[in-house]
């Protein structure tokens, strides 16, 4: 009965995913929307699976998805103007990263382990910020547009026509979402959920739990590295704000928001928080206030996010 | 060039007698309830925003005295509608409800004081140089160095020699313990997170007559009380100051050399500690 629910869950959100730029419209959204949403949720479930499935609290993933922006953003600007080839480095370059920063850290646990992925996330932020003469500091990158995909045969005007990035963002979403799932359903992903529920008895099964620790924050970094080099091509620009910690703590409420122990749930949450963001910043100045407040409340009523609640009534 | 950097050791010392002020109050919460303090920056900009309004009736001085007292009531009420309800809980919670209520600090300063940044007037003879032979300091910096000494040692004393002091090191150790032998553990807690933040409503005067008022002043100056914690180690009060002075001293020394890594210069000092010392300097293992 429950792979049928689930099974029935993943048909429902891949079919309502491949219709966006047809249903988004007509209730008042618009493509970009769309695909804001994909990116962000791409990059909330890459942090969900650090968070929700190894249970290790990372507050610095800004830094690996700005540093794929930020790549991917210079790749086409200086070096070579093809989109799948500057995605290929921005997403090496924030794995890279991540394999480097990881041992340091795979040590550490709980309320440290968020401390100094925060205090890392925020060297790449001051990159950012003081190497104008490359990322043009404070002002971010612009004057640098993505490239139409060129398949030989073929060309997808990711540039000119909405829909046709929507569907390229959404290809790399699945493909991503895909190798995730499968990660987690091979022993690999297993053992990561037993570090999450015990990992003493981990420890004591012989499993090297801080190797698992850095291989699953490489992983989540590679994914996140994903959505930002296509953040970065969503909008033609990247500024250091898409790496500083604040985005971090998006990232994070949107898992929450969700539900953390779901595959789906950061989708969901990313779409609320988006959606919010999207309609508050039309409406007042003061958004900043109002997106704390969110925070605040998520925090003191759903701390279980949307999914938790639903799993939680169906049991009862 | 001895000269240039000795200037320049000085001169880290007291941005690290200020980025240690900032940590240590960041530090006691975290000892005691585990909470990370991402707020830390908000309230430091409330004690400045504070004292700025309070200067035309007080004067500088009343203003120094009222305004972190001011600040720590304000947090003693956060903690009372708010943090208390999250312990225990995954240190998740706490880190995005503090998260949140940084954006809403910013946002009702802004609202309040206005985003342009203000004038701090101290007083003339603090704002004068002392000697223009030697090397440019003005007696605003020495007094701050002054201040935080006192400050600091007046901290340990009450934790070494009060009995609240005494309850709160206790309770950083174990607070089951400390309960079960009938301290009151919330009105502890409260008291304590009291503490931390009139040391960041005291950071918050300072910095504003060394660098003005903005709404986001705090957010330069709490990434290196992180990287003074860590540095110094969790768990450690003495730890963190030392971890404060050090990095102070470090961003101020290679400013001399390579003016544009003296940021960098103490997150590559915090990769070195978690490398040979994941612990931190003074921090004991095990303990998270």
């Amino acid at each position: 009965m429950e792979w049928k629910g689930k099974l029935a869950a993943d048909f429902l959100v891949w079919v309502l995913l491949l219709g966006v730029p047809y249903w988004l419209p007509l209730v008042g959204g618009y493509v970009e929307l769309g695909s804001r949403v994909i990116i962000y949720a791409l990059a909330a479930m890459a942090l969900n699976f650090l968070l929700g499935f190894t249970g290790v609290l990372s507050f610095g993933h800004a830094a690996y998805f700005g540093l794929g922006a930020y790549c991917t953003a210079i790749t086409i600007k200086y070096l070579y103007p093809s989109t799948p080839v500057a995605m290929l480095v921005g997403i090496v370059t924030a794995t890279a990263a991540a394999a480097v920063i990881g041992p340091m850290i795979a040590r550490l646990r709980g309320v440290y382990f968020a401390m100094c992925t925060i205090a890392f996330g925020q060297v790449f932020y001051f990159i950012a910020f003081r190497w104008s003469s490359v990322t043009g500091g404070d002002d971010g990158l612009s004057a640098w547009h993505r490239i139409p995909l060129n398949f030989g045969f073929a060309t997808l005007d990711i540039l000119n026509s909405n829909k046709a990035f929507y569907y390229f963002a959404l290809t790399a979403f699945a493909t991503c979402a895909a190798a995730m799932a499968f990660l987690l359903s091979s022993p690999f992903g297993r053992t990561l959920l037993a570090i999450r529920e015990n990992e003493r008895r981990a420890r004591f099964l012989g499993i090297p739990v801080d190797r698992h620790i850095w291989a699953s924050w490489v992983i989540s970094c590679l994914f996140v590295g994903v959505a930002g080099a296509l953040y970065a091509l969503l909008n033609d620009f990247v500024d250091p704000r898409a790496l500083r910690w604040d985005q971090s703590g998006n990232f994070v409420i949107m898992a929450v928001l969700g539900g953390m122990r779901s595959f789906w749930g950061p989708l969901i949450g990313a779409a609320i928080f988006i959606v919010l963001q999207d309609y508050v910043s039309s409406v007042t100045q003061n958004w900043m206030s109002f997106i704390g407040l969110f925070f605040v409340l998520v925090v003191l009523f759903f701390p279980r996010g949307v999914l938790g609640i639903i799993r939680r009534k169906a049991v009862t | 060039m001895t000269q240039l950097l000795l200037f320049n050791i000085f001169n880290g010392l007291i941005i690290g007698a200020f980025y240690a002020l900032m940590a240590l109050g960041l530090s006691l919460i975290l000892n005691l309830s585990g909470v990370i303090n991402f707020a830390h920056g908000g309230f430091l900009a409330i004690g400045g925003y504070l004292a700025y309004t309070l200067i035309p009736y007080l004067g500088f001085w009343g203003a120094l005295v009222v305004s972190p007292f001011l600040t720590a009531f304000i947090g003693v009420l956060v903690e009372r509608v708010l943090i208390r309800r999250l312990y225990g809980r995954d240190p998740l919670y706490s880190l995005l409800l503090t998260f949140g209520l940084a954006f809403m600090i910013e946002d009702g300063t802004r609202f309040i004081w206005g985003a342009q940044s203000l004038p701090y007037h101290i007083p003339t003879w603090l704002a004068a140089p002392l000697s223009r032979q030697y090397f440019f300091l003005t007696g605003y910096r020495v007094f701050m160095v002054l201040l935080v000494t006192a400050v600091v040692v007046g901290l340990f004393v009450i934790l070494n020699y009060t009995r609240l002091g005494i309850r709160i090191r206790a309770g950083t150790l174990d607070l089951e313990t400390v309960s079960v032998l009938g301290v009151n553990v919330r009105i502890l807690r409260n008291l304590n997170f009291g503490l931390g933040i009139y040391l960041a409503g005291l950071s918050g005067v300072l910095a504003a007559g060394m660098l003005g008022l903005q709404p986001t002043v705090g957010d330069n100056l709490i990434m290196p009380s992180f990287i003074a914690i860590i540095v110094g180690g969790l768990g450690s009060l003495p730890g963190t100051l030392a971890g404060g002075l050090l990095i102070g001293v470090a961003s101020g020394v290679t400013s001399v050399y390579f003016p544009s890594a003296s940021e960098a210069v103490i997150y590559v000092m915090m990769a070195a500690v978690l490398i040979v010392r994941p612990q931190g300097l003074l921090g004991e293992e095990g303990r998270f």
